[in-house]
């Protein structure tokens, strides 16, 4: 593997349940994040889906040290920042930003758009001296398309899309090496999330920025990542390149996954095998022993429920595009995506890539 | 025909001016059809489906014109008592957000068998024992344990699931469905459009689903309307418009979707904003994010031309549909 930029390794965060009101008695714990490594690479995005509750949110906000985590490590260029406190946290927090999800409520309605993408600056001011600020906020504003003239309003004059836009130039603010995005488009008019996904690649090529996107989409998903990783109840059951994860999975949740999305096209629809889930997400206070999916899962036998299944490249696969870690003691690649046929008198579409 | 909506007018009255949420739309639907409303935010398809209900908030909001013809006869003429024992009984609604649509402090039981006591003077018993009958026939696990449960007890998708039950209670002759999946997980999702889709077969019910997604309207939909800033812009069988559109904020819609042999490349994106509803543009209101728009789109509104009319019906409200259609 290539030198990681981010090197994440069995990062675990509990949340605990407690009881009682004067003497708050530890009952249980949720276990939001249970165990989950990766690494991300200089240049590359990494995407990561999963349904909701599977912790993909929680990785996200222990990555920009939002929160911190109850175990594992964090290590960017060489230090586990996951440990900080102080004037160290400050200057890595400086390299990793995020993007959030709702444009709505991540902005301060009371700050105009220029105090918005400043206030970086007033956190670090070693960044841009007072008074080149205003054209620093200007110059992110050019770099963001269509808010240059809007630099003295406030949010809510702004439709969705210009948010995010707005999200992302605080993000660009500090020169970050590192923006984890947390579904930033999932809030977005199906017509504006193009818009916004394209501008995220631009940045990428013109910044050099390497990215963790994570989202429930997996069509947007799979168009802006190098790698995905696939979560189920706090930790990945599968990780790969783009190719190995949608054309040749072999884990079944990320199979049932992927045969559940809604395809837009009938004609690909006719083609496609779909898997239905039974059930609903187990609750992760209490995950289910050994493989957390097997409650769900139509291969489950006996052994899925004493033994933990590891995320390690399976056996059964020596070579080619399946082999790729996958957490299933029954690993099987099944192609669950069908090719899409160019679509009839539409723009011009390139080759069917494989 | 089931519903059929002539010309509707909507109008809300905000602080800024008047807002025209609908502007003209017609549509139909049969018994056992589904027809997909197809739309970003403030396209007006919630308004619409607001209006057929009769829950649109008046005031702000007005009816501003049109007719909404339901089994013949105009919704809109009516008392608001004869509206009240047709809301429910023979039209029902599924809503977006079941947490925040379902009462948190009654049990489940309770709201499902109000549906019985309020419409059919059923005792308190035997609309529970309905209830159950209802939670099974929407495959809830165990629902003779579960039905005496409060709504935040039971999961996202248990909860559409009862959505759906309370919907079907009286077994209606039309549902309207907003959004029914758009805040479930994608695995949950189709569970719940599956158990709809088999019901709406069974009961032959008329079926508007209102969505903003091309995906799962493909899955289910007879015919689709797409709509934009008020009016229908197209409207189709779902085949036909995958294949053809033939206006281009359809065909953008559909090239915006990430595609696996474009990977790489730059997303095919509508430039621009929805518009402002206050400040509609003149002539075509999709002119200033129209690729294909010349002067004629910005001075004259496009009537809904018919595209064809046999085998299928389509229409197309853009004066250059043949060019779209074909280009």
């Amino acid at each position: 593997m290539a030198e990681s930029l981010l090197e994440v390794k069995d990062l675990v965060k509990y949340y605990p349940l407690t009881q009682g009101v004067l003497f708050r008695k530890q009952v249980g714990a949720v276990k939001a994040v249970d165990g989950v490594s990766f690494g991300l690479r200089a240049g590359e995005t990494l995407g990561i889906v999963g349904e909701s509750g599977c912790g993909k949110s929680t990785v996200a906000r222990m990555l920009v040290s939002l929160e911190r985590p109850t175990a594992g490590s964090i290590t960017y260029k060489g230090e586990d920042i996951s440990r900080l406190s102080g004037r160290a946290l400050k200057a890595v927090r400086r390299n990793i930003q995020m993007v959030f999800q709702d444009p709505y409520t991540s902005l301060n309605p009371r700050m105009t758009v220029g105090d918005i993408i400043g206030e970086p600056y007033e956190i670090h001011p070693e960044v841009a001296p007072k008074g080149d600020r205003r054209r620093k906020v200007q110059e992110l504003l050019d770099v963001v398309p269509d808010l240059g003239l809007y630099i003295n309003r406030y949010p809510h004059q702004f439709s969705g899309g210009q948010r995010q836009r707005i999200g992302i130039a605080r993000g660009l603010a500090l020169q970050p090496e590192i923006i984890v995005a947390d579904e930033p488009v999932s809030a977005l008019d199906v017509s504006v999330q193009a818009q916004v996904v394209n501008l995220l690649e631009k940045l990428q090529d013109e910044f050099g920025l390497s990215y963790v996107f994570i989202a429930h989409d997996l069509s947007i998903v799979r168009h802006i990542s190098d790698r995905v990783g696939v979560m189920y109840l706090g930790r990945i059951v599968e990780i790969g390149t783009d190719a190995e994860i949608y054309e040749h999975p072999t884990h079944p949740y990320t199979q049932a996954l992927l045969s559940a999305v809604p395809v837009p096209d009938p004609q690909a629809r006719a083609h496609r095998e779909r898997i239905i889930l039974s059930g609903d997400v187990p609750s992760p206070a209490n995950p289910p022993s050994g493989c957390r999916f097997r409650t769900r899962c139509w291969k489950a036998q006996e052994r899925c429920t004493t033994e933990v299944p590891l995320l390690a490249v399976p056996e059964v696969f020596t070579s080619g595009p399946a082999a790729h870690p996958s957490a299933c003691h029954f690993a099987a690649e099944k192609r669950v995506v069908p090719h899409m046929p160019p679509q009839e008198g539409g723009r011009p579409v390139g080759k069917d890539t494989d | 025909m089931l519903l059929e909506v002539r010309d509707l007018h909507v109008e809300f009255t905000t602080r800024d001016g008047v807002a025209k949420a609908v502007n003209g739309v017609d549509y139909s639907v049969e018994e056992g059809e589904t027809l997909a409303v197809l739309g970003e935010s403030g396209s007006g398809k919630s308004v619409t489906a607001q209006a057929v209900m009769g829950i649109l908030d008046v005031p702000p909001g007005r009816i501003a014109g049109g007719e909404i013809l339901f089994k013949g006869r105009d919704l809109l003429r009516m008392k608001e008592e004869e509206r009240r024992r047709i809301r429910g009984a023979e039209m029902a609604m599924i809503f977006q957000d079941a947490l925040s649509a379902l009462n948190p402090v009654l049990t489940v039981g309770k709201q499902l068998g109000e549906m019985y006591e309020v419409h059919r003077g059923m005792s308190r018993k035997d609309a529970r024992a309905k209830a159950v009958e209802l939670m099974d026939r929407v495959r809830i696990p165990a629902a003779k344990q579960r039905v005496g449960d409060y709504p935040h007890q039971f999961s996202g998708g248990m909860r559409q699931r009862i959505m759906i039950a309370m919907a079907l209670a009286l077994e209606p002759s039309l549902i309207i469905a907003d959004e029914p999946t758009t805040a479930l997980d994608v695995t949950v999702q189709a569970q719940v459009m599956d158990l709809l889709a088999e019901l709406q077969r069974e009961l032959n019910m008329g079926l508007i689903l209102i969505t903003h997604d091309l995906g799962v309207v493909a899955d289910v939909a007879d015919k689709i309307a797409v709509m934009y800033a008020g009016r229908i812009v197209e409207a189709a069988p779902v085949h036909e418009i995958y294949k053809a559109p033939a206006h281009p904020y359809t065909r953008g819609l559909l090239d915006s979707i990430p595609r696996l042999d474009q990977k790489g490349q730059e997303l095919y994106a509508i430039k621009g904003l929805p518009p402002n509803l206050l400040r509609i543009p003149p002539g075509c209101a999709f002119n200033p994010r129209c690729p294909m728009a010349q002067e004629l789109c910005r001075s004259d509104v496009p009537p809904l031309y018919p595209v064809t009319e046999s085998p299928v019906a389509r229409a197309s409200a853009c004066h250059f549909w043949k060019e779209c259609l074909h280009g």
